[in-house]
């Protein structure tokens, strides 16, 4: 197999893996809004974990698009088997870069956000604060993941628009380095 | 403790320039400048409450909100922390059962840190309701935590506990040589005031602050400003000293006050002016009585008032300021800014103060020391100077000396004198690094110690902190950054930013939480501070880390773990609010170590 | 007569007497990157995003006095990644969360990092505990987004006559205030009218009820850039 290849030199398809973290799914939305290119993308590319092959852990892949930042102790290890797992890893959104959304609620004590919604929330009756081994425990603060690992690439966007993501997957395929033009870079 | 604000305002002229002292004093009556006497203040000195609130807000020896009935600071200079600063300060936290800058909660005490006291030669030090007590022991510790639980007022301390010790240990032309009150005085009149201003600047006299610039021609600048004609001019002397080990304006304060207030005098005569200012810092409390019963004293010698030493027309008078605890005071355009009342913000310049300082007005700015050197040529002639010293720095130099010497403390020499030489004179075994000029000079390796102290080659506002081969470099630059982070105005964004960020790397690279990253950073953040920020202390903020990059380099590798990146947050710990919260500890609930 | 002229970036800028670098350089045409900086106000120089190199030597270019012959280098990769940087710190320092933000499309800190090319603050951020003012009934203060530039401050002092702003703290602990014992910004004499309700150039002073009213796309910076719209009308700019 590996003759064959030498011998008939046929490009590799990039191997793909992604993920939403403390995300909403609003990235992977817009990854699916280059609509009809779609078709030619996986052509060139093969998907490996994500949530549209619904394979949960990465093998060795070329590249990672990570959308969400980090809440919890399950995304820190997700993305650090992505680390692991990608020649090249991408923060994709707002929330990868900076916490987004998610980290709106740094400001406040996570103790005092469980009691509220689980004990003493309007409505909440005999609560109890979920303690199963489980349950991923939530970080004291919401993360971007470059304070974890190292990050090669930022995509930014709440989400990055399609346009955005194809430009990027496009240049990173063709082996340039991917650059953002004027109209490409949004943080909403 | 009652707070008698209008008797404080009318003590100060109800001048809104005077906000600072004003300020000064409702702290020292109140212990806190509560918002209602911020709002009351205002409006009796016509000035925003904003305003009032803004200056409160950024000296850190006034605060909004009450402290402790005792407020403890320790001294955080490196010198301090190598002499055990640390642990005596949690000596004292763990006696009170407070963390660092806490009240506690009966309001008895607080317990902080501060900046550099300037008692590194007999360190550690800290500051009680501004009082400052050195030579810290665990026994002193013991003895101070008993009187403040038995609330023992300040004034039955034992006299003892605030002795300030002074170690002259060499002496050159500045300190050895004798002045008599008014003698200096009598000679610029003698000669004329151009003709002083001449003779200060043929003696080649270069400021002793740091910056080295040329004292006649400064007033010169003073003196033509305006065209030359009547205006109101001052001289102003630059006592801030912040730097972190410099302590030898403390001792000509102490010893040589009459120099100091001569060279000023001799400073008003020549440019013209009517009016002197000292700006000192809060951090030295035991100099203020003596000071102004020197002030007094030479007013009643005819030493200032009206026509000074019979000199018709040269009406010349020294005012007192004391800080309140910001070292970006010292650039001088900042300490005009503070004895206007203001926060201390770096002025734009031009216009410099020479020709718009004080007031607008021309104003010239000199270090203490420049000023007692002053005295000594306007009575000794230009060519005293001239004969010690070197080409471009001619004269002497006071060193302040610290750190792992056996014999800290004053040390004056010709410049142009070698390191090593000091090191030598002071008892300095195995030195691994000397950081001349405090902790924006310059950090000498071992192997520099035949560089000379002068504006040609090392040039130092006078801190010589010595540190020998026990010591952790790393730890020694994390003490700076963290100096430099507490202590930017937070005017510009490189400064203001950039000194936190690289005090932060610097803590995780200390901690061996550190990554290349960390490193690489550290070095473009330095580097963004010294191309843009706005004063000198953001230029030079990043010194420190530069020369320790440069110099020492293994002990910066040494505590690199391999990893390309870790957390800039440690992972466990930050599971730990949630793990309370759930009562958990299953392993799923944690970050193993291999994992951190 | 001919105009005086320094030379920027290989090209002859005009400038009059006692103009600055940087308004010469956009009155010209020549777009350099600004944030604390309103043709209305005397510079100060805080945000040093507009800074320059004047024969060799780095300076604010709002506060740096243009001189006869000076040669500045303004949009050049050195200086441009050092504005990045200062963008980048300006992003680590506060809470930036454009896309919940009422000003994202009209903020010129936004903006100058899309001009700039910053896709990262790269930073760890500093997420910077800093509580809204809601009490006023028109308007709302959000100081997550405070850039310290002083527009606020100034045009209340100078133009209101009310001295509503000031700032406190020092350090990275510096921070806007409000002109009132309680610290509450609807017991200042603020009204919607003030200059100091035009001047935030990012997304603290919100008129209330007025949120997202411009639709994406139509936003001030949607659909040209800041470089193009600060040399396009500097006197709207500097509205």
């Amino acid at each position: 197999m590996t003759r064959a290849a030498v011998e008939i030199p046929t490009k590799k398809k990039l191997r793909v893996a992604t993920t939403s973290l403390a995300g909403c799914f609003g990235c992977h939305m817009s990854l699916l809004d280059i609509d009809e290119r779609l078709v030619p993308l996986l052509e060139l590319v093969e998907l490996d974990a994500s949530p549209l092959t619904d394979i949960k852990h990465p093998g060795p892949c070329d590249l990672g698009l990570i959308e969400g930042g980090l809440c919890n102790a399950d995304n820190v290890r997700m993305l650090r088997v992505f680390r692991e797992q990608c020649k090249v890893l991408v923060a994709m959104g707002a929330c990868a870069i900076n916490g987004g959304l998610p980290a709106q609620r740094n400001h406040l004590d996570i103790r005092d956000c469980l009691q509220t919604v689980y004990l003493s929330g309007h409505g909440v009756e005999r609560g109890f604060i979920p303690n199963d081994p489980e349950l991923p425990l939530p970080l004291k603060q919401v993360h971007p993941l470059h304070d974890v690992v190292k990050i090669d690439y930022f995509l930014p966007g709440c989400p990055p628009s399609a346009e955005a993501i194809w430009q990027f997957l496009t240049d990173i395929i063709a082996g340039r380095t991917p650059h953002l033009g004027h109209g490409l870079i949004k943080y909403d | 403790m009652a707070l008698n604000l209008s008797a404080i305002v009318a003590r100060h002229g109800g001048d809104p320039s005077r906000l600072v002292q004003i300020l000064r004093d409702v702290m020292d009556a109140e212990g806190h400048v509560a918002p209602p006497v911020i709002t009351a203040l205002a409006s009796t000195l016509g000035v925003s409450r904003g305003q009032v609130e803004g200056v409160v807000g950024f000296y850190s020896f006034l605060d909004s909100e009450p402290r402790g009935k005792y407020r403890v600071l320790f001294s955080d200079n490196i010198t301090d922390e190598l002499s055990g600063g640390h642990e005596l300060r949690q000596r004292m936290l763990d006696a009170f059962r407070l963390e660092l800058g806490e009240v506690s909660r009966d309001g008895l005490v607080s317990i902080g840190a501060t900046s550099c006291t300037g008692l590194c030669d007999q360190g550690p030090a800290m500051l009680v309701n501004g009082r400052a007590i050195a030579r810290l022991t665990p026994a002193r510790i013991g003895a101070i935590a008993s009187l403040i639980r038995g609330e023992s007022p300040m004034d039955q301390w034992p006299d003892n506990l605030f002795v300030i010790d002074s170690h002259i240990e060499r002496k050159d032309l500045l300190l050895s040589t004798p002045l008599s009150p008014g003698e200096a005085i009598d000679a610029a009149i003698a000669r004329g005031a151009a003709a002083t201003i001449d003779e200060i600047a043929r003696s080649g006299l270069r400021g002793r602050g740091g910056a080295g610039f040329g004292t006649g021609q400064k007033w010169a600048a003073c003196a033509a400003a305006h065209g030359g004609g009547p205006a109101e001019r001052y001289v102003v002397c630059n006592a801030d000293e912040g730097e972190p080990g410099t302590f030898k304006d403390r001792e000509l304060f102490a010893h040589y006050t009459d120099l100091v207030l001569e060279g000023m005098t001799v400073a008003g005569f020549a440019v013209g002016a009517q009016k002197g200012l000292i700006y000192l810092r809060a951090e030295y409390p035991f100099l203020f009585a003596p000071l102004l019963a020197k002030l007094e004293e030479r007013r009643r010698a005819g030493l200032l008032g009206r026509d000074v030493r019979g000199a018709r027309g040269f009406d010349f008078d020294i005012e007192l300021h004391i800080g309140a605890g910001a070292y970006v005071c010292g650039e001088e355009s900042a300490l005009i800014e503070s004895l206007e009342g203001k926060r201390g913000i770096p002025r734009n310049r031009p216009p410099f103060p020479v020709t718009h300082g004080y007031k607008q007005q021309p104003t010239v700015v000199n270090n203490v020391e420049t000023l007692a050197v002053a005295a000594l040529i306007a009575k000794h002639g230009a060519d005293f100077l001239r004969a010690v010293g070197t080409a471009k720095s001619s004269g002497t130099k006071v060193l302040s000396v610290s750190g792992d010497v056996a014999r800290p403390g004053i040390y004056e020499y010709p410049f142009g004198v070698p390191v090593a030489r000091v090191l030598e004179d002071a008892g300095a075994r195995d030195t691994q690094a000397v950081q001349v000029g405090g902790p924006s000079g310059i950090l000498l390796g071992a192997n520099e110690l035949g560089r000379r102290i002068s504006f040609e080659d090392v040039p130092s506002a006078g801190a010589f902190m010595v540190f020998d081969t026990t010591r952790d470099m790393l730890a020694v630059v994390e003490n700076f950054t963290r100096f430099f982070a507490h202590e930017s105005c937070g005017f510009c964004t490189p400064c203001r930013v950039g000194t936190t960020l690289s005090a932060q790397m610097m803590k995780r690279l200390v901690a061996g939480k550190g990554s290349r990253r960390d490193m690489k950073d550290l070095a473009k953040v330095t580097q963004i501070m010294k191309a843009s920020s706005h004063c000198g202390l953001g230029h030079t903020a990043g010194n420190p880390v530069i020369d320790a990059l440069a110099k020492f380099r293994p002990s910066f590798d040494r505590k690199l773990r391999s990893l390309d990146v870790l957390p800039t947050f440690d992972l466990d710990e930050a599971l730990a609010p949630a793990r309370e919260a759930t009562a958990r500890d299953d392993a799923e609930a944690h970050f193993n170590e291999e994992e951190s | 007569m001919t105009a005086k002229t320094f030379q920027m970036d290989g090209h002859d800028v005009p400038f009059e007497e006692g103009q600055s670098i940087l308004a010469a350089a956009l009155a010209a045409g020549s777009y350099v990157p600004y944030l604390c900086y309103h043709a209305e106000f005397k510079p100060h120089g805080s945000c040093k995003v507009c800074t320059v190199k004047v024969n060799g030597r780095t300076q604010a270019s709002c506060t740096t006095p243009a001189r006869e012959g000076d040669v500045v280098e303004s949009n050049v990769d050195e200086l441009n990644e050092l504005r990045k940087n200062l963008v980048q710190f300006l992003f680590t320092e506060g809470n930036h969360f454009c896309p919940s933000c009422e000003a994202s499309g009209g903020c010129a800190l936004q903006a100058v990092g899309y001009e700039l090319g910053m896709t990262t603050a790269h930073y760890s951020p500093l997420f910077p505990d800093r509580p809204v003012d809601a009490s006023h009934p028109d308007v709302l203060l959000d100081f997550n987004r405070c850039i310290l530039c002083e527009l606020c401050v100034r045009a209340s002092s100078l133009v209101d006559g009310k001295n509503v702003f000031s700032l406190s703290g020092r350090g990275i602990t510096k921070h806007l205030i409000v002109n009132a014992e309680s610290g509450k910004l609807a017991d200042t004499t603020l009204s919607v009218e003030d200059k100091a309700m035009s001047v935030c150039p990012v997304g603290v002073i919100l008129r209330k009820r007025r949120g997202f009213k411009a639709p994406i796309g139509e936003r001030r910076y949607d659909a040209h850039s800041i470089s193009e719209v600060a040399v396009a009308h500097p006197e709207d700019e500097a509205k």
